[in-house]
Parts: C-alpha cells; sequence; structure tokens
C-alpha cells in the first residue's frame, strides 16, 4: 500500500496541459491508476472526453505507449495489444524479462452501451489487462447525452426535463454486476475522492494475470452541473449516499470496501448537480422516493452478499 | 526460374483451404478473425493449425467482425505482423475500422471471400462487399482462381509490409466458386515463402515499444488531417511499382507471373469484355469459342482494383472498339457499377475512345455461364457494326 508521499514520487505518465475541464474526474483517475504499477504501461483509450482531451495532433500527454482507434472497441484493440505481446514474446522478439501491463480505458457510453460487447468479448476470452470506465453517467463528450449509465431523473440532452417528462425516466444499468457475471478474477467499483483505496485496487487488478475491471465515479462539472471546485466532494457524496458503493469482488468473493457509518439521503448528492434541479419540486417529489428505495434495495442487497462468494 | 524453385503441384485445394495453407505457411505473429459464411473455413483450418501446433500465430476468437478489425489494428500498431479473413456482412460490420486500419498506416492483410450483401440475405458471391470497401485505403487484389488467391495472399503480406506503403491489403476470390471449390495447385516450400516475406520488423516504433511511447490515433484537427490523408493517397499511388516488383520477384520463385491485369487474346480484339475475379474464367472459354469463329474477341482481368492502374487499362484497353464492363456489384448510381465507372473514367484522356457499355451479372450467386458471356459478345460486335449504343447499363441474366 502506497503513501501519498511515494505515490507523488512516481513518474508522472500523464502530462499536464491537456484540455480536460476543471474539476473534471478523469485525469485524477488516470494519474492514480497508472501509478499502480512499477511496470511499463500500454494504454488504449475508446473515442471519448479523454481520449479528444489528450491527444490533439502535435501533442499528447501520453508519456507512454498509447492508442485511440474508435469508440466501441477499446477492450478489442487492447485485446489485440496483448495478443501481440504474448506473441511476439513467445518468438523472443520482445524480452522475455519485460513485463508490460495493459490498460483501456472508456467512459460509460464506451463501455456500458456500445462498447459493452467488445468488453464482454474481452472479458470472456482472458486477455491480461485492466479496463477502467470513468463513468460520468453520460455522454459528456457529445454534450451530455443520455447514456445507460445516466442516474434516475437526471436532466440530460436527450433525456431533458420537459413538461410531460421529468428526465431520465429508466433507472442505470449495473455494469459492474454485469462484469462480475464474466467470473473475472478481480473487479471493483472506487471512487476518485478516495484515491487510497482506488490506487490500492488499481494495484490488485494490474498484479493479477487476467481481466480485471474497475469501475470509477467521475464527476462532470459541466453535464452534472455541478461546481468543478466540489467535484471531489460529489465524489464523496455518491459513496456517502450510496449511489456509489466502494467494492471489489475478488476471486468470487465480494467485499464492501467502505460502509458510511450513517448513510446520506440521496437528496444531498441530488442538490449538488444542476441535472436534478427540477426533481425537487413539489410535483416531482415521487422520484426522490423511487430514486432512494432503489439505492436502499441495492444497498441491502450488497450488504447481505458481503464477505460471500458471489 | 521456375525449375529453380522447390515446388509442389497436383496439389487438389479448395480456394479457403489454399487461403488457409498460405496463413499456415505464412505462419503470422496474429490472428484474429470470426466466422462468416462463405470464410468460415479459412478460419477453422487455420484454428487446426493452431490447435495441431503447426503454426505458433496468436489465435484470437474474438465476439464480432469488428472487433476482429479492432484486435487486428491493436496487434499491428504493437508490431505484430497480422491477418484474417471475412465476407459480406462482416467485412460491411467492419467498415469503421477499415478506414481505421489504413488512415494508422498498418499492414494488415485480410482475405475477402466475396459474398453478396443483405436485403435480402443471400449467402452467395458477388462483389459488393469488397467494392463497398472499394474507398477504404486498402489495396485491393482480386483472384480468378485458387492458385491466384494463394498467390496473391503471399504476395500481400510483402506488398502491405513495404517501408513507404504500409497500407492495409485485401485479397478477394469468389464466395463458393473459388472458396469452395477444389482445384489443382501448385504450392510453394514454407523457406521459399519465408524467404519471399522476409521477418516482419514494423519500421515505426510500436506499442511495444516502451522506451520509445508513442501515441497512435491522434485527434488531427483542419490543420493537419489532410496531409496525413495525403500521404495516405501517396502511399497508394507508390504502391502500384510495390505491387508489381512484388509480382516479378514472385514469379523467380513460382515461375508464375502476375501483373496489374491479365489480357487475354487481347492483341487485335475489336470487342473486349472486362470482368473481375472467376468469371473471367467462364469468359475466357467464350473468347476461345468466338475466336475459334474467326471473331476478334478478348478479355481484360483486372488483378489490381486499388490502387486502380488507369494508365496501363487505357493502354491495354485503347484499339477495342466496343467494350462491355461486367460488373458483379452495381452501386446504385444509375449509371453503372463500380468497375465500369473507374474503367470509362480511364479512357476519358484518350484521343479515340471505344465504345463502353456495362452489364452487372451474377448478383447473389446467379449463374453466369458461357452462353451469357457469348450473349454479351454478340453484342459488343452488334454495337461495332451498327456503330450505335442501346443501352450503356443494364443487367443481364435476370427476369424482368
Amino acid at each position: 500500500m502506497a503513501t501519498l508521499k511515494e505515490l507523488s514520487e512516481k513518474k508522472e505518465l500523464f502530462s499536464g496541459g491537456h484540455r480536460l475541464c476543471s474539476g473534471c474526474g478523469i485525469p485524477p483517475i488516470v494519474r492514480l491508476v497508472l501509478r499502480s504499477t512499477d511496470n511499463p504501461i500500454v494504454v488504449s483509450t475508446a473515442t471519448g472526453c479523454l481520449e479528444v482531451g489528450t491527444s490533439i495532433y502535435p501533442y499528447t500527454s501520453w508519456r507512454t505507449p498509447w492508442i485511440h482507434s474508435a469508440f466501441e472497441n477499446t477492450a478489442a484493440t487492447i485485446s489485440g495489444i496483448e495478443t501481440a505481446y504474448r506473441a511476439l514474446k513467445k518468438r523472443k522478439r520482445l524480452p522475455v524479462d519485460k513485463d508490460i501491463k495493459f490498460v483501456a480505458f472508456g467512459g460509460d457510453g464506451g463501455t456500458y452501451d456500445i462498447g459493452l460487447q467488445a468488453l464482454s468479448g474481452a472479458l470472456e476470452r482472458g486477455h491480461s489487462f485492466l479496463y477502467v470506465c470513468y463513468d460520468n453517467g453520460a455522454y459528456m463528450n457529445t454534450g451530455i447525452q443520455r447514456s445507460s449509465s445516466t442516474p434516475f431523473g437526471a436532466n440530460t440532452t436527450t433525456s431533458p426535463a420537459g413538461d410531460m417528462i421529468p428526465g431520465k425516466q429508466e433507472f442505470r444499468k449495473d455494469l459492474t454486476k454485469i462484469v462480475i457475471a464474466h467470473n473475472v478474477p478481480y473487479a471493483a467499483q472506487a471512487s476518485p475522492h478516495n484515491w487510497k483505496d482506488l490506487n490500492n485496487k488499481a494495484q490488485k487488478a494490474l498484479a493479477i494475470n487476467g481481466p480485471t475491471f474497475l469501475n470509477v465515479i467521475s464527476p462532470c462539472p459541466l453535464g452534472w452541473y455541478s461546481k468543478p471546485e466540489e467535484s471531489i466532494e460529489t465524489a464523496k457524496i455518491a459513496v456517502e449516499t450510496c449511489f456509489w458503493p466502494l467494492y471489489e469482488v475478488e476471486n468470487g468473493i465480494l467485499k464492501i470496501n467502505y460502509k458510511p457509518k450513517e448513510k446520506k439521503p440521496i437528496e444531498d448528492w441530488l442538490k449538488m448537480q444542476g441535472r436534478f434541479k427540477h426533481i425537487f419540486k413539489p410535483e416531482n417529489k415521487w422520484m426522490i422516493e423511487k430514486f432512494q428505495e432503489r439505492i436502499d434495495k441495492e444497498w441491502e442487497r450488497l450488504l447481505a452478499l458481503d464477505g460471500k462468494q458471489v | 526460374m521456375a525449375a529453380e524453385a522447390k515446388i509442389k503441384c497436383s496439389v487438389g485445394l479448395t480456394g479457403n483451404s489454399a487461403v488457409a495453407y498460405a496463413m499456415k505457411q505464412i505462419n503470422p505473429d496474429v490472428v484474429a478473425a470470426y466466422p462468416i459464411t462463405p470464410s468460415t473455413t479459412i478460419v477453422e483450418e487455420f484454428s487446426g493449425y493452431v490447435a495441431d501446433g503447426k503454426v505458433d500465430t496468436e489465435f484470437v476468437t474474438v465476439e464480432s467482425e469488428h472487433s476482429a478489425m479492432s484486435a487486428c489494428i491493436g496487434a499491428s500498431a504493437a508490431g505484430a505482423r497480422v491477418m484474417t479473413a471475412t465476407s459480406s456482412q462482416g467485412l460491411a460490420l467492419m467498415w469503421e475500422m477499415l478506414y481505421i486500419a489504413s488512415g494508422m498506416r498498418l499492414p494488415i492483410v485480410m482475405t475477402c471471400v466475396n459474398r453478396a450483401l443483405s436485403a435480402p440475405l443471400n449467402i452467395h458471391c458477388d462483389h459488393s462487399d469488397s467494392m463497398g470497401a472499394r474507398d477504404s485505403g486498402w489495396i485491393q487484389l482480386y483472384s480468378e482462381t485458387v492458385q491466384e488467391a494463394y498467390d496473391n495472399v503471399i504476395q500481400a503480406v510483402r506488398i502491405a509490409e513495404q517501408e513507404n506503403i504500409l497500407l492495409p491489403v485485401m485479397v478477394c476470390l469468389d464466395g463458393f466458386i473459388t472458396s469452395h471449390s477444389i482445384e489443382n495447385l501448385c504450392l510453394l516450400d514454407d523457406d521459399v515463402i519465408k524467404k519471399f516475406i522476409g521477418e516482419y520488423k514494423p519500421s515505426q516504433p510500436s506499442l511495444l515499444d516502451v522506451d520509445h511511447p508513442t501515441t497512435y490515433g491522434a485527434v488531427a484537427l483542419p490543420d493537419s488531417y489532410m496531409e496525413a490523408r495525403r500521404q495516405q493517397a501517396e502511399a497508394m499511388t507508390l504502391s502500384k511499382d510495390v505491387i508489381i516488383n512484388a509480382a516479378k520477384d514472385f514469379e523467380k520463385i513460382s515461375g508464375r507471373s502476375y501483373g496489374l491485369m491479365e489480357k487475354y487474346r487481347m492483341d487485335d480484339a475489336d470487342a473486349a469484355i472486362v470482368i473481375l475475379n472467376s468469371a473471367a474464367g467462364t469468359t475466357k472459354v467464350a473468347v476461345d469459342e468466338m475466336r475459334n469463329k474467326g471473331l476478334k474477341v478478348g478479355l481484360l482481368k483486372p488483378r489490381v482494383f486499388r490502387p486502380f492502374p488507369y494508365i496501363e487499362m487505357a493502354e491495354a484497353l485503347k484499339n477495342v472498339k466496343v467494350i462491355g464492363v461486367l460488373d458483379r456489384a452495381d452501386s446504385y448510381t444509375s449509371f453503372g457499377g463500380p468497375l465500369f465507372t473507374e474503367i470509362r473514367s480511364s479512357l476519358y484522356e484518350l484521343d479515340k475512345r471505344p465504345k463502353i457499355i456495362n452489364r452487372i451479372f451474377g448478383l447473389g450467386g446467379r449463374d453466369y455461364g458461357v452462353k451469357d458471356s457469348l450473349a454479351v459478345f454478340e453484342e459488343l460486335l452488334k454495337i461495332k457494326d451498327m456503330g450505335k449504343i442501346d443501352k450503356v447499363y443494364d443487367y443481364i441474366s435476370v427476369r424482368e
């Protein structure tokens, strides 16, 4: 377990000067993940904020080999790279002592939605790689369209809070659960506010020979209509309300990594974000109740599974 | 020359078996593929070679063709020699990634076993799949026979990997007609092929060259995108000579001669059919029958469709009086198929342009026989005599 000082002394593979927004959750997530191994890392990134914000020719933020090919296929792309690594190592065209790690980054659009098939395929085939989903809960790069990760009730540009329909009416897809169903050796949910937990999880995942997965909540001031300076706090409250539980499944055993002493009401998280403004209108009170019910149910489910084989 | 080379002849193989065998002999670093009729047996047989340890290729059984090409792109950018195969809907699903493979200048070699596109669903041969991908920046080689498919796959590796080219190559052969028919062919020795293709050394730092971190697939804004595209176009232009030189070297090891196209009894031909792939074989029989009657007809079979050898094409056709271009795909311009529009455009610079018609044939595996070919020749000769074209663009062997 690395200390903050140790982490800060590690080589910075993701340079500043990128064009991601102030208050964006992605850079701290990426920097922490890249610091979680001393081995060389090859990165693949789906089309999205991280990709366009870091690779505008002739500049690049990546001080490590990096590829972007398309939106829905970052898991397939990293599969090919990892396979080439095994092929070239076998044929002694790479030094046999070079232990390279492979990481794919994708947003929720590129992971929950359009990239789900490629992700599922790569997990099933058992490539040795870590997939990190930075989940900001909508297609932020193209202007805040709803994804299957968008929380219930949220106002997005394709699920607007209108006179008849008050924002997104569906609950979000539980991607972490879907990944767990692939029986991968390691899958976890994390948050950038808890850097220690995120670092531990990435470290664990990167040490494993096989497919591993991190779903990391990533505040987006632009799409959440939240204050950039409150991003880390917003992530923290998401965890404190149990909207975003921190847990992991290691070799089939589920472990909750953080249990709030007192679970905060979902309003605490919702009120920090303008995308939920409309659900505080008296006529939409039922939505808050419905949201809370769902969270309670899901948290109970997790509590019942804590320490057990899933 | 041929006598010096070690050649195993009279081996009976289907087109797909021959392609799989060529892949076995090439022994690429990575193959990522997804099964689709009629290319499936290439992937099946190759997986057999993997399972039996006949190759030490890493074989990725991806969950879709989109992921097949994505994994090929990742592996190629990681410095591996990469191959795959597909058909029809599979190629269509890859479409997005075809442009990315060529735009990233990755020398991937793919066999396309030509099959019609849906709808209506049809598993039989036509060229709408590869013709749909004709502007994706891939070099395209077409194959009449099993032998040509085998030979093209081997040459494709050499062409794609040339340092000044670095473009992906698609080798096309006709679904079922060639892919599932057994023909006698000559196979080259493994050592001869290994020497011909050489060891693959990527000419740019690969993703696995961790000491030289490289960014692949960057965003290019209007101030740089066009330069990248211009370089790609330049590589495509340069590839013509590379294809010719690869063919010359290939002749030395095989005794078989290839070029940009095959001209069959074209020397004094008044009328000529231009046609791709297996239908050229059928047309040759018709040419012989017509020639036996003293009628001056010939056949031109393009081998290289991308880059399009427009100068050589015009040169080969300049003395012909009437040309019939037969397309096994339509491009719904209401004006003609893809081969026709390219050929017709190539002739524009000639002082005296031949008359030219387009006939769409053989869609979805509709049979194309010698009689169909003879009928086109007769129509061409009639146009020559009358000096007038009734219909520039039409379908043949179709119920109206």
